[in-house]
């Protein structure tokens, strides 16, 4: 449902000539999905959170890619330089964030039921 | 192949709404460790989309130089990922967050620099805000990782003179933007980005150790910010909402840390815990006895009881004790005790540090209960091991309204039978306070490196058989 909604609020708002409220619209929904979606979100995994917005907010590799460009048939430029950087530290957070959480996530596990016969099966795994 | 091409990027903002979706399903996932896998791979996926389309969105990208910057950056983050230790997560996750403030401001820097763009009033906001956040995360987290990783240039600044420099350097930060918003001054936007460079050190230098729970939660909040900020730029609303989600999840973590220590943000940044500690001195009348014992007959007791809770502290982490204690735990599980964990959320240097590390070594999840969860069961339980932590169990926190922590929710671990404390010494905790619970005739201290002692625990128990 939260994602009908803010499907329906950006209509075309990723032009930069639509009118500055609807990409403010879209903003404040998603403020308003990420309060309630991490509310929900248990403290035991609040480190892996940390991790993964680590990596969701390197989405500004986004920008970077768009300034790493030819510009007047020039490849180097300050412009195309600093956006090259960009894409890289993006890069390390990006894979790094999110193979760090898959890590930790992995680490996460339940306590192993208590039927006698699987006791026995499970000594082996350590 | 051309119609291809127009295709995708006619319809991109379409892959980038896709992209927005997973990532909120992302966090939804996190909501339990059972879904949470998944959730991480809706992230990559995400990702993978996002990327993949804006390739086709680039007005003639230079292809080797993005993939030869992606590559390095894979290959530096993946090592990374594979090679930290858990203990290390804290400042790693700090370290993070600076890359992303350091992107913010290479991509403003980049736009301002383009030569073919023009940018109008709303554009020159855009910026100028995306790049100071953005600048204020990068150093503010280098400082914040430099004290997690306890570096010898992370220096904690004190004195008076601390507060009038932050405010200078904080409105001249703002005029030179706004000369930079009025007349589309290029030194004007590099003597912004230059003076929130330092500001975002000097805000963060003062701030002590304990406090960085909030402090790296709040910079994981500005990383999110900074993202938006560049959507905002971009006009690019994935950008914008993953920004958005990051923003709020930061603002959240540090809400709550906040809450457990029953302090404002405002305490926090800007001080206070300082004179507290001070004015914490005055009960210092008598001389206070405290009983001390070993870590055999500490074994002994809890071999012997039918509930157990271990309670988790910096201590743990910095001895780097987390698989001797899941060692204990097995061991007096095999003779029947009932044994559990308690975390406090403010346990360690991050939101969640203590269950990453048990989690490591192999603690099942079920066992491993937060405070609400946990605090009415002290009072049926026979003994709590506490392991390096101090402010967080400490009674002052609901007993004496003259304590500086007076009204922090705390473990209330002194309403079980006994308790034992490993410590390394008599030193106060990071609020500097003096803790009443070391002193009842119930509790014994055993000093020492907490995975020296935890391992003798087991030895002695193993050695009673």
């Amino acid at each position: 449902m939260i994602a009908t909604i803010l499907a329906a609020a950006p209509a075309g708002a990723a032009m930069s000539s639509t009118p500055f409220v609807a990409i403010f619209t879209v903003f404040v929904l998603a403020i308003f999905v990420g309060y309630y979606v991490v509310w929900g979100v248990t403290p035991a995994l609040h480190t892996p959170l940390m991790a993964v917005t680590n990596a969701l907010s390197s989405i500004v590799i986004v920008g970077a890619m768009l300034q790493t460009v030819n510009i007047n048939g020039s490849m180097f430029t300050p412009t195309s330089l600093l956006g090259a950087f960009a894409v890289f530290l993006a890069s390390i957070n990006i894979f790094g964030g999110f193979a760090v959480t898959e890590r930790m996530l992995a680490m996460f596990k339940p306590k192993v039921k208590k039927a006698p016969v699987v006791t026995t099966e499970s000594g082996g795994d350590v | 192949m051309n119609d291809l091409t127009n295709t995708i990027a006619a319809n991109a903002d379409w892959f980038y709404l896709i992209g927005a979706i997973l990532f909120v399903l992302t966090l939804r996932g996190l909501s339990s460790p059972k879904t949470a896998i998944r959730g991480n791979r809706f992230g990559m996926v995400a990702m993978a989309i996002a990327v993949a389309t804006t390739f086709f969105l680039a007005e003639g990208p230079v292809l080797w130089l993005i993939i030869g910057a992606m590559v390095l950056g894979a290959i530096v983050g993946m090592w990374k990922a594979k090679t930290v230790a858990m203990t290390q997560m804290p400042e790693t996750v700090a370290l993070m967050h600076s890359f992303v403030g350091l992107a913010a401001v290479a991509i403003a820097l980049a736009t301002v620099l383009h030569t073919e763009q023009q940018h109008g009033t709303v554009a020159r906001l855009e910026l100028f805000i995306g790049c100071f956040i953005g600048a204020i995360t990068f150093s503010a987290s280098v400082f914040a990782f430099g004290k997690l990783a306890a570096k010898s240039w992370a220096k904690t600044l004190v004195g008076g003179w601390v507060k009038p420099v932050q405010a200078i350097l904080f409105i001249a930060m703002i005029g030179f933007g706004i000369v930079y918003f009025m007349t589309d001054s290029l030194p004007a936007f590099y003597a912004m980005a230059v003076l929130a460079v330092v500001f975002g050190w000097m805000w963060i230098a003062p701030i002590g150790g304990g406090d960085m729970p909030v402090v790296v939660s709040l910079l994981n909040s500005f990383s999110g910010w900074a993202a938006a900020g560049i959507g905002f730029t971009l006009g690019n609303s994935m950008l914008i909402i993953a920004g958005s989600l990051v923003g709020s999840s930061g603002a959240i973590l540090s809400y709550i840390m906040c809450k457990a220590m029953n302090r404002s943000l405002l305490n926090v940044l800007f001080g206070g815990m300082g004179t507290a500690a001070v004015a914490a001195g005055g009960d210092d009348g008598a001389p206070k006895n405290y009983k001390a014992g070993s870590a055999e007959d500490a074994g002994f007791l809890m071999a012997n009881a039918s509930n157990v809770v271990i309670v988790p502290g910096y201590g743990m982490a910095q001895g780097r004790a987390q698989n001797a204690v899941k060692e204990l735990y097995e061991l007096l599980k095999e003779e029947g005790v009932n044994v559990r964990f308690a975390i406090h959320p403010v346990a360690g240097r991050m939101p969640g540090h203590m269950n990453v590390l048990l989690a490591e070594a192999d603690v099942p999840y079920d066992d491993i209960l937060e405070m609400d969860e946990i605090n009415s069961d002290f009072a049926s339980t026979d003994v709590v091991l506490v392991i390096g932590a101090n402010d967080v169990v400490n009674p002052s926190a609901k007993d004496d309204p003259t304590s500086p922590i007076f009204g922090m929710p705390i473990l209330e671990v002194s309403k079980a039978q006994t308790v034992m404390v490993i410590k390394r010494s008599m030193s106060t905790g990071y609020a500097g306070l003096d803790n009443s619970l070391f002193y009842m005739d119930k509790t014994m201290m055993i000093f020492g490196d907490a995975k020296k002692m935890v391992e003798e625990m087991v030895r002695s128990i193993n050695g009673a058989h």
